[in-house]
């Protein structure tokens, strides 16, 4: 018995040793940032210079709140990100869903075609938000001899004038709508496989028995498809919603780091603002910080709520 | 009886008649999704394409009024100017070193937390691991603005250390491998128990090849999040010692006056695009693997 209870402690003790570096390290950078983003955001003024130089008071309220929300800048930070994900979520889950529903519906090339619907997924989202950049961009804009870019190439074969999308003075919602192509196009493929897998794994007794009762196909899609996916359809809206708050390096991608066309009205979303906020006022980016967690908990609470009452099973 | 057989025929026709049409709007149908699909493909190829034809263009042809879909002269030397003006040669060798010496910490912490919540028991384990869970529901933003005050007051600014220990435990990847070991039975450890073999060992011998699949997953997300990683270098370093391939091509190419030179930046972006697209093509299977339980970018 004796033995047997040392036996134990020994392997306690093994236990900790094996989990000594993940824990140490997740102290570290996990467990106190929880903490200390609490500490700073209701530290008045908290700036990490201030705390080293000693300068730092020792009141503790709501006032970085107040600071964040009433700044203009926050505000309009709030409001792109809002569009943006408003805009871009159901978009791609749409646009998802019809794709893999027609992929899921033939057989040769599915493969192929599928691995094509992912590559957008493996890139750099900076790098190609720079090739966006090129295709929507006007070389030579302003000067007599200006070369349109692809897309205005593309539409001016419908017939349409050349648009100045992200060039100097360029207004807000054509900046929007090249975020939203390149969110969507980045937003697809990671909706496309977790659709086509939920689709695939679909039993399909019912579908036969549609076939049976010759039901037509948008009803079949409406009153099959749609239900019986619903679990990967709200799997893939929860996280398209969380990405959509966290919109940040997409816009970096295309407009660089200003996150504005020159002249333009600012495109700057809450996780940039966190970003800016670094350096000098720590407080602010924690408060802000804490906001975003509270949206994103708000959001992703009311998704779970919606999904439990539509989903099926 | 007449009667009743050309009833039949009748009916008979009438089916051949429906299973014609039948066949008529299967085959529409399949030449329209056909036709929805490729063009949705094309969509999506099409910024690739664009990518790689420009970098491949002079700046004279990039410009002309009507754009050409193959390059007339290939450019090679926007490669070498690309190389140059973002100092790419420098960034890709500090992107290698971190990811590769990230990965392997990584691997080494996070097989040895795995091991420990699947086959060891303390006191406290389910707490441990459910309070660990529970930190993934937090956005990442949050950890960051601690970790800058940190690694400033640890003096870590410009260094290898800050762009790869804060992140060298990941709880998913940790939770990823935990259900793996679980899946191995219990009965082999307790064998090699028996046999006299040590913890290490074991996991070594047994636990680690059979759950390659996954440990070569990690490996993929590892390394792809160190080529794509941008905010935390900007934050973090200054110079080019230290700073990774994607600030460097960002920073690089900032005019937006009008007048950049887009082919050179073109091939900058190739560059930085085809690693990632090697290993898509020959690692494609584990990527969509990981990434279809994880929904983790990078």
């Amino acid at each position: 018995m004796k033995k047997f209870l040392q036996k134990i402690k020994f392997e306690e003790w093994k236990a900790w040793i094996y989990l000594a570096p993940a824990v140490a390290l997740l102290l570290v950078f996990t467990v106190w940032p929880i903490i200390n983003t609490l500490r700073m955001a209701f530290w008045e003024d908290y700036s990490i210079m201030k705390e080293l130089g000693g300068t730092l008071g020792n009141e503790f309220g709501l006032k970085n709140f107040e600071k964040v929300i009433k700044y203009r800048g926050f505000i309009d930070c709030l409001k792109n990100t809002m569009l943006l994900t408003v805009l871009t979520v159901p978009i791609s889950t749409i646009l998802a869903l019809v794709i893999a529903v027609c992929l899921n519906a033939i057989k040769p090339l599915q493969r192929f075609l599928q691995t094509i619907f992912f590559l957008p997924y493996v890139t750099n989202s900076i790098a190609i938000g720079m090739v966006f950049e090129a295709m929507f961009n006007i070389v030579g804009f302003g000067t007599s001899n200006p070369s349109y870019g692809i897309i205005n190439n593309i539409l001016g074969v419908f017939g349409a004038d050349p648009i100045n999308w992200i060039n100097a003075g360029s207004g807000y919602w054509q900046n929007i709508a090249v975020l939203t192509i390149y969110i969507v196009w980045n937003a697809l493929p990671f909706k496309i496989l977790i659709l086509l897998g939920g689709l695939q794994s679909v039993n399909k007794q019912y579908y036969d028995a549609a076939k049976i009762d010759s039901t037509p196909r948008l009803r079949v899609f409406t009153k099959i498809t749609v239900p019986l996916l619903s679990p990967m359809i709200a799997y893939v809206v929860i996280t398209g919603f969380i990405g959509g708050f966290k919109e940040y390096s997409s816009i970096v991608g295309i407009f660089g780091d200003d996150m504005q066309a020159v002249g333009g009205e600012s495109l700057n979303t809450m996780v940039g603002y966190i970003y800016d906020a670094l350096g000098n006022q720590e407080g602010r980016a924690s408060a802000a910080a804490l906001i975003l967690f509270a949206i994103i908990f708000v959001v992703t609470m009311i998704n779970m709520y919606v999904s439990k009452k539509k989903t099926h099973y | 009886m007449a009667d009743k057989k050309i009833m039949t025929t009748m009916h008979e026709k009438d089916m051949q008649k429906v299973t014609a049409a039948q066949t008529v709007t299967k085959i529409i149908v399949q030449f329209l999704l056909y036709a929805f699909l490729c063009i949705m493909a094309l969509i999506i190829v099409f910024p690739f394409y664009w990518m790689i034809i420009s970098s491949l263009k002079s700046t004279v042809e990039y410009r002309l009024p009507i754009p050409t879909l193959f390059p007339q002269d290939i450019m090679w030397g926007n490669y070498i100017e690309a190389f140059t003006a973002a100092n790419l040669g420098k960034l890709f060798m500090n992107t290698v070193y971190v990811g590769i010496v990230s990965t392997i910490l990584s691997l080494v912490i996070t097989v040895l937390s795995a091991f420990a919540f699947a086959r060891l028991e303390f006191k406290g384990k389910n707490a441990l691991f459910a309070g660990l869970l529970a930190t993934m529901m937090i956005p990442g933003e949050l950890f960051t603005i601690t970790n800058y005050v940190t690694v400033t007051k640890f003096g870590w600014l410009d260094s290898f250390t800050v762009l790869i220990v804060p992140f060298l435990v990941s709880v998913f990847y940790i939770y990823l491998l935990r259900q793996n070991f679980l899946q191995i039975p219990n009965e082999l450890y307790l064998a090699a128990k028996v046999d006299g073999t040590s913890d290490l060992k074991y996991l070594w011998k047994v636990m680690i090849p059979l759950s390659l699949p996954n440990l070569i997953s990690i490996t993929i997300l590892k390394m792809m999040g160190a080529w794509n990683s941008y905010v935390w270098p900007r934050l973090v370093t200054s110079t080019d010692d230290y700073r990774l391939i994607t600030n460097g091509l960002r920073d690089a190419f900032t005019d937006m006056s009008g007048q950049a030179n887009i082919p050179v930046q073109m091939a900058a972006v190739t560059v930085v695009s085809i690693p990632l697209f090697l290993v898509f093509i020959f690692l494609r299977k584990y990527i969509m693997k990981g990434v279809s339980r994880s929904g983790i970018k990078g």
